[in-house]
């Protein structure tokens, strides 16, 4: 009979101890993803305070500019382009400087959309009044945009927000053409349409849009209708609002204070 | 109030070019090609006898060509077809594939009863693969007596007759696209769709007539003067036609002065000045509509009205290629702020310059060259030996 040495039968044992430890390992593995995952809901209740996070279909946005406190500081338009990657030569926010003469002429302008402030005024004349009009994509609730795309790549979410899903937009640049504030452009590097989100990913995480956080003179209002105690609400119900272009009935809910008739 | 110019920062970039100016252009043809047809086959004008095939074959080539370019324009058009599969139908854009391909159908359908017993006459003297692909098209039926080409003959009689308000509606639609966009107020008009249906037919009925000419006088297809002096009429009706709907529009925009006047005056007097009024107007119109007049007013002998209605037609066509991109072209050259305005100049090798769109432009013709080596353009019984040669004492049989 021949015998197995030593150093085999402990390296028959190893094997067999390395097996059962590979196998449990595996069939650990295997338990643990039959666990239920939670939800990205849950997974943002997890690392969020409760109070902050946002019951996502009981809130319906709005946004309210008011012209009176916009000092064209160009922060918003600079916070915009940082937070969503914006091209080079487009924008989903830009802020115009309107001057009227004493003798009736308007001037506007908007140098790299505001981005990067204001140069001196070199209107000629005396200017009898001058403001800054943030412009932005006005969420309208009778859009034109969603009207017109033809296989649905935008469209409104149930809180307001009117999106473009790039994964399905054909870039034929039709809601470009139908929106009447011209706040849509087709992305150069992705070929499809783009705009302004009122940044729908900060917001579902209960933060406010970029432009908001940064507006130093508190221009601009974003907040949920639907909320009682909210101050957009507040605003939108007690005081002169206007919106732009209502005479095409977009029905926006991106409103105005102070806004001259241009 | 005066504004100083200003555009909206995202305005300084142009949308939609020259693809988007020549579709229209390729829809119009094949929808007066049709037209032409269409009078022979559904109302009985016999004059159009000797083009009406032609025609046929003109529509159809365009027809199978004129997505391409819209295919070109779009920024993704590998997923085009999800206009068809998931489309949005509050979208005026969301029916164009349904609409495309009813009429794309309805004319394949035509062209395949009108040829069905030429083809089952080719398939017989056929042998080999040629006979197998014969038959496949004939779907395996090479029946033919006097009961079937009555039957045949029907069926082209009312597919026709549900195809002249599909070729409409296919035509028209471009000029809904833009009609019903109030964001423009260049575009925003509900005359937009017939503009665009009344264009395309002259420029399909003026193609159809210099092919018909040159042809006619190669040889290939049967010369009759009455048949180019239908053509000359339906040019100069389709043309009044197109006056009197582009003044209503004008004369609208300027009676009305609403704010949309302000910046269409200004677009029309800079912008447009000379793309709008001398070339489209002046150049290709009025000359145009001149000659056709003069030409019918005072009467003309067969080989005058030959090249008058040639010349004319060129005209016109250049009249429709210039609509088409004051239109497209020119409703983008103001910004929606209406005080500011831009520049555009195509370049030639770009995805949607020059080249491209002579080529989408030319393509449609190499078609219908493909196509009229395979099908034969002469009425069945037409034949060659037939033709009288021509004559310069010639009478209604030649011109």
């Amino acid at each position: 009979m021949s015998q197995e040495p030593k150093n085999m039968k402990d390296k028959k044992k190893r094997n067999r101890r390395q097996f059962i430890q590979a196998a449990a390992a595996g069939a650990g593995a295997m338990f643990i993803t039959l666990i239920p995952k939670p939800s990205l809901g849950q997974r943002i209740h997890q690392i969020e305070p409760m109070d902050r996070v946002p019951d996502w279909m009981d809130h319906y946005y709005a946004f309210v500019i008011d012209t009176t406190k916009c000092i064209g500081c160009g922060n918003c338009a600079r916070a915009c382009k940082r937070e969503n990657d914006v091209p080079e030569g487009f924008f989903r926010n830009w802020v115009e400087r309107y001057q009227v003469t004493d003798t009736g002429h308007v001037y506007i302008d908007s140098p790299n959309g505001g981005a990067d402030g204001f140069p001196q005024s070199e209107v000629p004349g005396n200017v009898a009044k001058g403001f800054f009009v943030p412009k932005l994509c006005n969420h309208c609730r009778n859009t034109p945009c969603t009207q017109v795309c033809p296989v649905n790549a935008s469209y409104e979410t149930p809180q307001g927000v009117v999106l473009v899903d790039k994964k399905t937009c054909i870039g034929c640049g039709y809601c470009v053409q139908a929106c009447p504030y011209s706040t849509r452009y087709i992305d150069p590097r992705t070929h499809t349409a783009d705009k302004c989100t009122w940044c729908f990913h900060r917001v579902t995480k209960g933060l406010m849009p970029a432009c908001v956080t940064v507006c130093p003179s508190g221009a601009r209002v974003f907040g949920d209708v639907k909320k009682k105690d909210s101050k957009v609400k507040e605003i939108i119900d007690t005081k002169q609002v206007l919106t732009l272009k209502p005479e095409l009935n977009t029905e926006p809910f991106c409103f105005y204070i102070g806004l001259d008739k241009w | 109030m005066v504004y100083s110019e200003y555009h909206l920062p995202n305005d300084l970039h142009l949308v939609w070019s020259l693809m988007i100016v020549t579709y229209p252009f390729l829809s119009g043809i094949m929808a007066g090609a049709f037209a032409i047809s269409a009078l022979h086959i559904a109302f009985g004008v016999e004059s159009l006898r000797p083009v009406n095939r032609f025609a046929l074959l003109v529509s159809f080539a365009f027809l199978t060509c004129i997505t391409l370019p819209l295919l070109n324009h779009l920024g993704h058009p590998e997923r085009a077809l999800n206009v068809v599969i998931v489309p949005n139908h509050r979208s005026a854009i969301g029916g164009f594939g349904y609409i495309y391909m009813v009429f794309f159908a309805i004319l394949a359908l035509i062209v395949w009863f009108s040829y069905r017993e030429d083809l089952i006459a080719e398939a017989q003297r056929s042998t080999g693969v040629k006979k197998a692909l014969l038959n496949a098209v004939l779907l395996w039926n090479t029946n033919i007596d006097d009961e079937i080409r009555e039957i045949d003959r029907q069926a082209v009689f009312y597919l026709t007759a549900i195809g002249i308000p599909s070729m409409a509606v296919l035509s028209g639609y471009v000029g809904f696209l833009f009609g019903s966009l109030k964001s423009n107020p260049w575009w925003s008009t509900p005359v937009m769709p017939f503009v665009f249906f009344v264009s395309g037919l002259m420029s399909g009925i003026a193609v159809v007539t210099l092919l018909y000419l040159y042809l006619g006088a190669a040889g290939y297809l049967v010369r009759s003067y009455q048949c180019l002096r239908t053509l000359g009429a339906l040019l100069w009706f389709s043309t009044l036609g197109y006056i009197i709907l582009e003044g209503v529009e004008l004369l609208y925009f300027y009676y009305e002065s609403s704010d949309a006047w302000f910046v269409i005056s200004t677009l029309l007097l800079t912008k447009l000045k000379i793309s709008f009024f001398f070339l489209q107007l002046g150049l290709g119109l009025g000359v145009a509509f001149l000659l056709l007049s003069a030409m019918f007013a005072f009467g003309v002998d067969e080989p005058t009205f030959a090249k008058v209605t040639a010349v004319a037609s060129v005209f016109l066509l250049f009249e429709v290629w210039m609509m088409r991109w004051n239109i497209v072209v020119g409703g983008q050259l103001f910004s929606k702020s209406y005080v500011g305005f831009r520049e555009f100049h195509p370049l030639w090798f770009e995805k949607e310059g020059i080249a491209p769109a002579i080529a989408f432009t030319l393509l449609p013709f190499l078609v219908l060259w493909i196509v009229t080596r395979i099908l034969s353009v002469r009425e069945a019984g037409d034949n060659k030996a037939d033709i009288p040669a021509p004559r310069k004492d010639a009478g209604h049989e030649s011109y």
